[in-house]
Formats: C-alpha cells, structure tokens, sequence
C-alpha cells in the first residue's frame, strides 16, 4: 500500500514537473574597458529590475526569467558574437550600444527577435512601418537634439540667431546621429552650427577643447560614451567653459561623468530621459527582494544612479512589453515575435508607472505599428556639486515634429529602398 | 613509426619539389581539406561560424598578408589595420557602384586596391628599415582610418558614417547581409582562404620568395648580388597588402555586415595580427595559421571555461582573458622565439624518427 502510493506521488510529481521553462532575455554588458563606467550602472539596474520580478512575482506570467551576461567591452565584434551565442530562444535584446544595434537591424529580422534601443541606436528605427524588429522608444537622438535647441532657445528668449552651437561628439555612429538634426535646425533658428569629432575612446580631447576655447562658442553639446564624458566636462572646466552652457545627452548625465570633476563639474547640464535620484517606491521593493537579500548585481554600489534607473526603467519596459504580449497571445511562454506584438500594442501610463513604484519617474508611452519611436520627450536636469544630485530644470519636453518627423520618414525610407523591404502597417 | 618514409623514392623533379614530400604530411593535408570542405559544412551553426571559423579563416589571410611583409621580407608593417580597412571600403564602393557583378570578383578588385595603397605606403622603405618603417606604417594606419572617418564619398554620405554590406549571391545562394546561411559564409572564406595560402607558399618558394628573404636577411648583399631591392620590397608590399585587403573585405562583407572604420580597423587590428604572426611564426605560412588560431580561439576558449564551467561573473572572465593571453604571448616569445611553427617544425622532425631518439 505504502509503495503504491509513493509511486504514484512520484509518478504524479515527475508528470506534473515539466521542463523548467524561463523568459530568455539575454544582457550584452560591457563591465570592463573604457566604457565600463557608465555600462556598469546600466546592467546592474536592469539586472536587479529582472532579479526583483522574479523574487517578488515569481516571474512574469509566473514563468522566470532568464538572463545570461555577455561581455562585450563595448566592443561590435564581441557584441556581435555575445548575440549568436545568446540568442538561441531570446525573446528580446537591449543592445546599449549604437554600434551593435546596426549590426543586428538585418539580423534581428531573420532571427525574428525584437530589438529595443532604448533612447540610442538607429533613429529612423521609429518608423516601425519599415523597421518591424526594432523599437527607440521612448525618445531619440534626434528628438534630443531638437529638445536641447528647444530649451536654448527658451533661454534666450525665443530667438538663437547669431548664436554659436558646437557640438562635441563621440567620433562613431552614436555620435554622429545628431548632426543632420542639428544642421536643419540651425538654419531654421539662424545659429551656426559645427561638430567636433573626440575619437575612441574619448581621453585625448585636448585640441578639440582648445579649438572651443579659441571660438567660443556660446553653448556646447556633448554626444559623449564612457571615459568621454568625464574628460570633456574636465577639460571644459580648465578652458573656463561656463559649465551651465554645456548641454550632454542623455548618455553623458550620470554621476560616473560628473562627479570625477569634483566642484568644477557644478552646473553641467544634461538631458533627461527619465527623473534622476532613488526616490521611487521600486526601491523600496528593491531594498526588500534584492539588497537584502544579497542578490544585488555587480558591488551593489550604483544604486539611484541616472544611468542605474535606465537600467531599472529598460527593465521595466521590457517586463511590460513580455505582459502585453502574454495578454495578447494568451500564453505565457511568449517567443520574440509576440513580445514584438506586445511591444507595438504597448501602452504606459502614469497610473501603471506608480503601481510599478516608477511614479513621476518618466512621461507616458504609446506604441503603435508605424511609431517605435514614442513621443520622444526629453527633459533637462542640472547638476549640483555641493549637494551631489540632479535637478530636474523642466518638464517633459516635446521635440519639433516638424524637423524631425520629416527626418525619420526619409531616412527610414531610404534604408526601405536600399534594403528592399516593403511597407507594412497599412 | 608515424613518418613511413622508407622506400618512398622520388623519380619526377615535380614529385621531388612539392611542398609535401612525405606520404604522411601529404595524406594529411588531404584529411584536413576533406573535413574543411565536405565534413565542417554539414555540421556548423551560427555561433561557430561567428565565434571561431570566420575569425580565424578571415584573420589567417590577414596573417598570411603579413608574414609575407614582415616574416619573409623582413618590413615591420603596423598598418595591417589600415590596409584591411582599404580593401573594405573598396569592396563596399565597387558592391555599391557596380551592383550586378559578382561579390567574388569585388573582392580580388578590393585586394588590388589594397595592393596599390600598400606599395605607395611601402615607398618610405627604401629608405628607412625597422622600427622606423614601423613608425611609418603606423601613420599609414591613422592616416586611412581618418580618411575613411573623414571623407564622405567612402560610406556614400551615410548619416551614421557605418558602411552596410548589401545582399549578394554567389551560385545563387547568398553570402553577405542577414539571410546568409553559415555554410555559405564559411565556404566563401575557405575558398580565398585555401587560394591565399596555395599562392603564398608557392609565391614563398619561387624565386620571389627567395628575393624576400635574402632582403630581410642582409639586404646590402642581397642588393650586390644582384636582387633589385625597389621591386622585392615593394612588391613584397604590394602581395602582402592584397592579402590584407581580401582579408579587410571578408571581414567586412561576410562576417561584421556593417563596419565603422575607427572601431574595426584600428591599431589593435594591426597589433593583433602582427601578435598571429609573431606567435605563429616568422616565414612560415603554417605559422600564420597557427598564431591565427592560437589568438582566436584561446579567448573563446577561456571565455566557455571561465564563465560556462566555473560560472564567474563576467567582467572578472574579461580581465583573466587579457591576463592570460598576456602571459601566454611573453611566455611564449621566451620559451620559443620562433614561435609555434618551430615546436611543430621540431615535433616533426622528432615524429619522423619516432620511437628512435635519433
């Protein structure tokens, strides 16, 4: 009788038991070379957003998720390798790196894996009618650029004209991405406008910042990456470039750029994808699940960080967009072409945001088929040195549509006719 | 016991003069182009092609280019990456302008190019050796990459300044961009990985060849008897930049799909495979394999064991990575200056007498 029961209790466990499923979502992370300072916060958030739904909801849909590290140092060719390595049953990519989500564009489409470039990567990708894999969402680099030239303007009253804008950029795809924004937009407002390219990896920018010295410009963008992004609000301050005139990115704003400088780093500048600080009730959650617990990624040292809450807010997305598409399909094991689905159906409010403990951390998002791009708001926040924080100076700030609209459609049809690629969303 | 070579007598000059005299080493060099092309097709996925086989494939003709300029005629070259670079953007421009033909010939076109800017950068050798012609191709290298940088008409005014590999077909079956299926990428490189080397070595052993080395090795005598050191470097140059222009175009076309010059064709380019050469062997074509193997495989290797077996986190796996391949480099130039063509050159000669000592 006893071992007519055990057999069945073990008959029924191994039936019941099924293979473990999990979500794959791999993480291409680059925690060494010159870029580790500002990859290093970024993983660390979206791996302890990850680590927290599994702890605290036991996964998404109830199922866990998956997410094998690959290093990269930033590097395309290692990128490009971690991605064949990983991506066998991954059913979503955030890249972090201009550079390697242009290789995989082509390949995301035969591997029918969904690409989200969080505020980097391929602008046109917002034309979700000729780019279906791949998602910008919520802003862009061009979008970017017309919000900073949209809060210059604001500061000088409406008018730029006579103006000097330089902009400083990384000298690769990511940096470049802004300059035909840039150059419509000065000849709209009547600024003169000029780049100066910093090469790889961004230590040696001397010349460029004597070049500024000596034109003076009277405000400075910064398209910088890693090591960069220190260096140049370094060297700004020793040519006396009034710091309040330098304007970053969103990829150049977060404590590992601003506090080597110290106190000559006051006033700097940056644009805002989302709000800075820890002052969010997914801390909280984090705080119990997460910190305590021990499973915090990396040295558990970047929390409340800029680019740490990207990470956090990349996750977050992400978490909603495998939700989405698990409601639309109806199951819960989901494969990359229904997180796609999800992800074009996606649609975050501020009443999720909070529910989520993201409450006025980020503006609204809605995803259709033909705008992977959001609405591409943009924020702009200052650094204070004596307290060590960001205040944010605005609010969310729409771009010029009627710049940059015009860009993505060109641009993006020209990739469609290049490519042979037919439109869809019709 | 291995080598048979009793009773094994040449009765042809042709027979007597081939690269592989002995039954065993030939029988084995088929073995290995048996399981290249019939056996290696069948069985590769995407992660193998990306992460081992087009690597070290694409990498061995650089490796090749190389040792021709620096192990055979003796030129310091640390322009490899620059050189590569040229035949990239020269296959991308004639894939663009000349969009029926056929990727194949675009490549050897690509490796031409490579040849003519490498024998102008080669001029500065007829006058300065060493490490002072390294200095030289070092400016060869900056010099293209910034063009490259600089001048829109090389990425056809591209926004992101990235160059893109468009489709291409050869037979019919695609072997550039996305859709390409891993054994038509792999075949494509084999084939100009397996012409590369039968020309290398022939070209090696041919009178060519021997006006190389009698450069790298005094070139005032080789110049007295009568070796005319303009064309012998130069054209050592001008092969050695084709096979790195060809190697530069694979790299670009097959395997990366979309290049940006400062980030694929920097000096660590030119580090690396002059690492391959210099690890691999000096004047040895079998030496560029091997060095192209050692410094592709060791860091997938490491990386499998470190992270997949051990499980450590990943940085920590990418620091040991450079530590290891350090290490290995310095140990390797103590214990075996000539590098790892010489210990097989040295097992051979052992297995040939094998189990006798001598």
């Amino acid at each position: 009788m006893k071992t007519k029961l055990v057999t069945a209790i073990v008959a029924a466990a191994i039936a019941a038991g099924p293979a473990l499923a999990d979500l794959k979502i791999p993480l291409i992370s680059f925690r060494t070379g010159p870029y580790a300072a500002n990859g290093i916060p970024n993983a660390d958030g979206y791996t302890d957003y990850f680590t927290l739904i599994n702890e605290r909801d036991g996964g998404i849909g109830g199922i866990k998720i998956n997410m094998p590290e690959c290093e990269t140092g930033y590097n395309t060719e290692k990128g490009v390798e971690c991605y064949e390595a990983t991506k066998e049953d991954a059913i979503l990519y955030q890249p972090v790196s201009t550079g390697l989500n242009y290789q995989l564009i082509p390949k995301a489409s035969v591997d029918q894996i969904p690409i989200h470039s969080i505020g980097h990567g391929r602008t046109s990708a917002a034309n979700g009618a000729v780019f279906e894999w791949i998602f910008n969402y919520p802003t862009n680099y061009w979008a970017g650029a017309s919000v900073a030239v949209k809060y210059l303007l604001e500061e000088n009253g409406g008018d730029l004209k006579g103006k000097k804008i330089t902009l400083v950029h990384h000298n690769s795809a990511f940096g470049k991405e802004p300059i035909p924004t840039l150059e419509i937009l000065s000849e709209k407002h009547g600024f003169s406008f000029n780049s100066l390219a910093v090469d790889h990896p961004g230590q040696e920018q001397k010349s460029q910042w004597l070049q500024i010295r000596r034109e003076k410009p009277d405000y400075v963008l910064l398209w910088g990456w890693g090591v960069m992004n220190p260096v140049a609000i370094n060297e700004a301050a020793n040519v006396r470039f009034p710091l309040e005139n330098m304007i970053g990115v969103w990829w150049s704003g977060s404590e590992s750029d601003v506090l080597p400088g110290g106190e000559s780093s006051d006033g700097y500048k940056a644009l805002a994808m989302h709000a800075p600080g820890s002052d969010f009730g997914v801390y909280d959650d984090l705080k119990k699940y997460v910190y305590d617990t021990g499973l915090a990624a990396g040295n558990g040292d970047q929390m409340g960080t800029v680019l740490y809450n990207r990470g956090l807010y990349s996750a977050m997305l992400a978490v909603e967009a495998v939700k989405k598409a698990q409601e639309i399909h109806g199951v819960a094991q989901v494969t990359g072409a229904m997180v796609r689905d999800g992800m074009e159906a996606l649609v975050v409010t501020e009443e999720k945001m909070a529910s989520l403990g993201f409450a006025n951390f980020a503006p609204e998002i809605e995803i259709t088929c033909s705008n992977h791009g959001g609405q591409g708001l943009a924020a702009v926040r200052q650094w204070n040195a004596q307290t060590k924080s960001w205040t944010m100076l605005t609010d969310f700030i729409a771009p010029d549509a009627e710049v940059v609209d015009p860009l993505i459609t060109a641009d993006s049809e020209a990739y469609a006719a290049e490519a042979g690629l037919e439109l869809r969303c019709n | 016991m291995f080598y048979r070579e009793a009773g094994d007598f040449k009765t042809s000059y042709q027979d007597d003069a081939q690269t592989f005299p002995i039954k065993f080493d030939r029988y084995r060099y088929y073995v290995v182009l048996l399981v290249a092309f019939a056996v290696v097709p069948f069985l590769i996925n995407d992660y193998w092609l990306n992460a081992v086989f087009l690597p070290f494939l694409i990498y061995s003709i650089a490796a090749i280019g190389l040792n021709i300029l620096t192990g055979y005629c003796g030129q310091v070259s640390l322009g490899t990456g620059g050189f590569m670079a040229v035949g990239a953007y020269a296959c991308y421009k004639l894939m663009t302008v000349f969009p029926d033909t056929s990727i194949i010939l675009h490549i050897i076109l690509a490796g031409g190019i490579a040849a003519g800017v490498g024998m102008l950068f080669g001029l500065p050798s007829l006058r300065i050796k060493g490490f002072y012609l390294a200095v030289a191709t070092l400016a060869a290298q900056f010099f293209l990459v910034w063009l490259f940088n600089r001048v829109p008409w090389f990425y056809n005014y591209s926004a992101s300044g990235q160059i893109n590999a468009p489709e291409r077909t050869v037979f019919g079956v695609p072997v550039t961009a996305a859709e390409t299926q891993p054994w038509a990428a792999y075949l494509i490189c084999l084939v100009f990985v397996f012409v590369s080397a039968l020309i290398a070595r022939n070209l090696t052993r041919g009178t060519a060849g021997r006006k190389w080395m009698a450069i790298r090795d005094m070139d005032i005598a080789a110049e007295i008897i009568g070796v005319n050191p303009l064309r012998a470097k130069l054209s050592a140059f001008a092969v050695s930049s084709f096979f790195v222009g060809i190697a530069g175009a694979l790299f670009f076309a097959v395997y990366l799909g979309a290049v940006d010059a400062g980030e694929s064709y920097g000096i660590d380019k030119s580090f690396l495979v002059l690492f391959m050469v210099i690890i691999g062997g000096l004047g040895s074509i079998f030496g560029s394999f091997a060095g192209a193997a050692f410094l592709v495989l060791l860091p997938v290797l490491l990386k499998n064991v470190v992270v997949g077996v051990l499980g450590w986190p990943t940085d920590l796996a990418a620091h040991f990575e450079y530590m290891i391949v350090g290490a290995l480099i310095v140990i390797f130039l103590i214990a075996e200056p000539h590098g790892l063509a010489q210990l097989w050159r040295v097992a051979k000669e052992k297995l040939r007498l094998w189990p006798f000592p001598h």
